[in-house]
């Protein structure tokens, strides 16, 4: 069920976090909304959906005036330039269960939405007080950043700041510095016909039912766009999918065993990089069973009690 | 857990100085390390310890003990004895989140951390200090938090094994049985025996007085209800750098009075500057150290530019005289992180003895740490906050010894 508008704002009250409320008619704009909160209420924002090929969800919740250039953030991601692009409105509907022009980072409050990654503008931080959606776009409602930071840690999810208008160099020597919000579960919404293989998706209940995300879901082969970006990606995938963990190991033992079939390597060489070896896997290891365990942990800490 | 510099008040250049706020050797010298076991009272590690620790865990010991990185200890020898007879400990160390930077030196109490861990196969906390840093660096107590957290995921890129790994920061955890203990320490150590150690006056505020005991229950495994629950034998061992050894002195002289084990200790030396052995390297000098956040080009740029070379001013004067190991500090960093024993004294013969030039150490060096500080970016890009959370979480250990 998705989370309504007033059961957010008695959220908010429970939790003793200060916000001023406006009602109005259903606002699908930033600028039709402008029209009835006036900026000396806060700081209007505008929200972005949007999603990368792999089916992983993205809010992006910023300052008017703050410039977000996609490229930019596709890039930070370490998506690559043209890996990100408007969430289809299924999605809307489905993750944040929220209606058009209502995006708001209040959307995670849902179950459906655990897996979307939120960034917030980092310029909120020095306003007084922001202006969002309460999960309805017939309603506003001003609050301090800290505000929304408590209610935030209250749903267990760290806010995240972001310097949205920062474009730093992504290469070889310069990894993409948003790589880390990038959700670690792709989803799977049922009715999404494009480009993307159909897996057995469970049939379309009502709105109401949540969508299960498929978890780990086989990542295609990364395209071969902006290849620094993409190594970072692929050995990330080590850690977590088995197929990829497998490869590694084979690439770097198959690595060391062919030079020391060409004799490239003398006895007392051979054994020392035998040894950096398994220590480079065993580190692999570790990571990839720490992957496993955390998202065990994520699965342990929100899975439902049983229905009696 | 490391506490910093504080401006002193007089520290005779005459004498050295080491306690967890400040470490200056005499006259701007190097330190003389045996002399501090000798002030401490802490034993050597010796070559007979690092062979039994071989056999005990059947792999070769890691190259900080091998190259006399951690070259002092209390009781480790009692650890190996109980270790022999089928009884386990569990590790314990910790660090300050003072800053978001961390360097290679605050790695390494982490790296051979992680190495007791798996040689061992034995369970391990991790205290994020955050309170003592709120109160001795003026932080907000929010960003202390958040601090910890950050550095929380660099320690978790070193490796460590969430099955056997709790990572707790005092502002989240401080209360229950660690609460209890924190007051049975303090009820142990008057005023004056806490100013006498760490050097308190009546102008610090009493929250830094209070803050002693909070670094020391972690030995106590009573403090950990949820890991060793009816274990209060379980020993303890703490890896650390020897400025530490003031807190677990103290720690070590309460234990007894309150029925428990003293924590065994194994301290490391201090990982000099990347312009010379005067002191430690610090997080406010970027160019005093090699960051985990460095490029490539930055590595190698300060290593070239800033890392104090033995190496002699021509090279003609080189090839005739080598060059001074003692105060060269790529030679130095090689010790500590070049993995092959052979390598590394072939490099420290031939460059003594003036064959091979500086730059080519250099490049050896900017190599190694290069490839070290990628692997860690690369582990470190796969931390999440989730992953943080599951290291943070307070729950059973059931796979704790396997």
């Amino acid at each position: 069920m998705g989370f309504s508008k007033d059961q957010l704002l008695n959220r908010l009250q429970e939790l003793e976090i200060d916000y001023t409320k406006y009602e109005h008619p259903p606002v699908l704009t930033v600028e039709a909304q402008a029209k009835y909160v006036s900026s000396s209420e806060g700081a209007l924002s505008k929200n972005l959906f949007f999603k990368d090929k792999k089916h992983r969800y993205y809010i992006v919740s910023a300052m008017v005036d703050t410039k977000v250039d996609m490229k930019v953030l596709s890039q930070r991601l370490g998506l690559g330039k043209g890996g990100v692009r408007m969430a289809p409105e299924e999605a809307l509907a489905q993750l944040l269960q929220v209606s058009l022009g209502c995006v708001t980072p209040f959307a995670v409050v849902n179950e459906s939405a655990r897996d979307v990654s939120l960034l917030l503008d980092q310029n909120f931080k020095n306003q007084k007080r922001c202006i969002f959606h309460p999960l309805s776009n017939e309603v506003s409602v001003s609050l301090n950043t800290s505000g929304l930071d408590k209610f935030l840690k209250s749903i267990e999810r760290d806010p995240v700041y972001v310097d949205l208008e920062a474009n730093p160099a992504v290469g070889k020597d310069q990894p993409p510095d948003l790589a880390v919000y990038v959700p670690s579960n792709s989803v799977v919404i049922p009715e999404i016909t494009s480009e993307t293989s159909t897996k057995q998706t469970p049939p379309p209940k009502s709105v109401s039912a949540e969508v299960k995300p498929v978890a780990s879901a086989k990542p295609s082969k990364p395209a071969s766009k902006g290849k620094s970006v993409v190594v970072e990606n692929s050995t990330l995938l080590a850690f977590k999918n088995p197929e990829k963990f497998v490869e590694e190991i084979m690439d770097k033992t198959s690595a060391l065993l062919l030079s020391e079939a060409k004799g490239e390597n003398v006895e007392a060489l051979a054994e020392t990089r035998r040894k950096l070896l398994t220590s480079e896997l065993t580190h692999l290891a570790i990571m990839f069973k720490n992957t496993a365990y955390t998202e065990g942990f994520h699965a342990g800490k929100h899975s439902q009690p049983k229905r009696l | 857990m490391e506490v910093d510099k504080k401006d002193e008040n007089e520290s005779e250049s005459s004498e050295q100085v080491v306690n967890p706020w400040e470490v200056s050797a005499k006259d701007g010298g190097k330190i003389d390390y045996d002399k501090l076991i000798d002030k401490f009272g802490c034993q050597r590690l010796d070559e007979s310890l690092i062979d039994r620790v071989q056999r005990l865990t059947s792999r070769q010991p890691h190259v900080f003990l091998r190259r006399g990185v951690f070259f002092a200890h209390r009781d480790f020898n009692e650890i190996l004895d109980a270790y022999e007879k089928g009884d386990k400990f569990y590790l314990y160390t910790g660090r300050g989140p003072s800053s978001e930077a961390l360097h290679l030196g605050h790695l390494i109490p982490f790296m051979f951390t992680k190495y007791l861990q798996e040689a061992f196969k034995v369970p391990l906390v991790i205290q994020l200090t955050d309170d003592e840093k709120c109160m001795w660096k003026n932080l907000s107590v929010e960003e202390s938090q958040r601090l910890a957290r950050e550095n929380a995921k660099d320690i978790i890129a070193c490796g460590f094994d969430v099955t056997k790994t709790f990572i707790f920061s005092d502002f989240d955890y401080v209360g229950g049985a660690f609460y209890k203990n924190m007051v049975k320490v303090s009820k142990c150590v008057t005023l004056n025996k806490a100013m006498g150690i760490f050097g308190f006056s009546g102008e610090d505020h009493i929250g830094k007085l209070s803050f002693p005991p909070v670094q020391a229950v972690p030995s106590f495994p009573s403090s950990f209800p949820h890991l060793f629950p009816g274990k209060d034998n379980l020993r303890c061992l703490i890896p650390c750098a020897i400025d530490q050894d003031p807190y677990f002195r103290m720690t070590r002289d309460v234990a007894p009075r309150l029925g428990y084990s003293k924590p065994a200790l194994i301290e490391s030396s201090f990982f000099p500057a990347l312009q010379g052995e005067n002191g430690k390297m610090s997080a406010s000098d970027p160019n005093s150290a090699i960051y985990v956040t460095d490029t490539a080009k930055d590595i190698k740029n300060k290593i070239n530019k800033y890392a104090f070379s033995g190496g002699q001013d021509s090279v003609e004067k080189h090839r005739e005289l080598g060059a001074n190991l003692e105060v060269d500090i790529p030679v130095k960093y090689l010790s500590f992180f070049l993995e092959d024993d052979s390598e590394l004294e072939h490099i420290k013969k031939e460059y003594g003895e003036g064959r091979m030039l500086t730059g080519e150490v250099k490049k050896k060096l900017t190599e190694v740490l290069t490839e070290m500080v990628e692997r860690h970016r690369r582990s470190r890009a796969a931390v999440t906050d989730e992953m943080v959370d599951a290291f943070m979480a307070v729950r059973p250990l059931p796979s704790m010894f396997e």
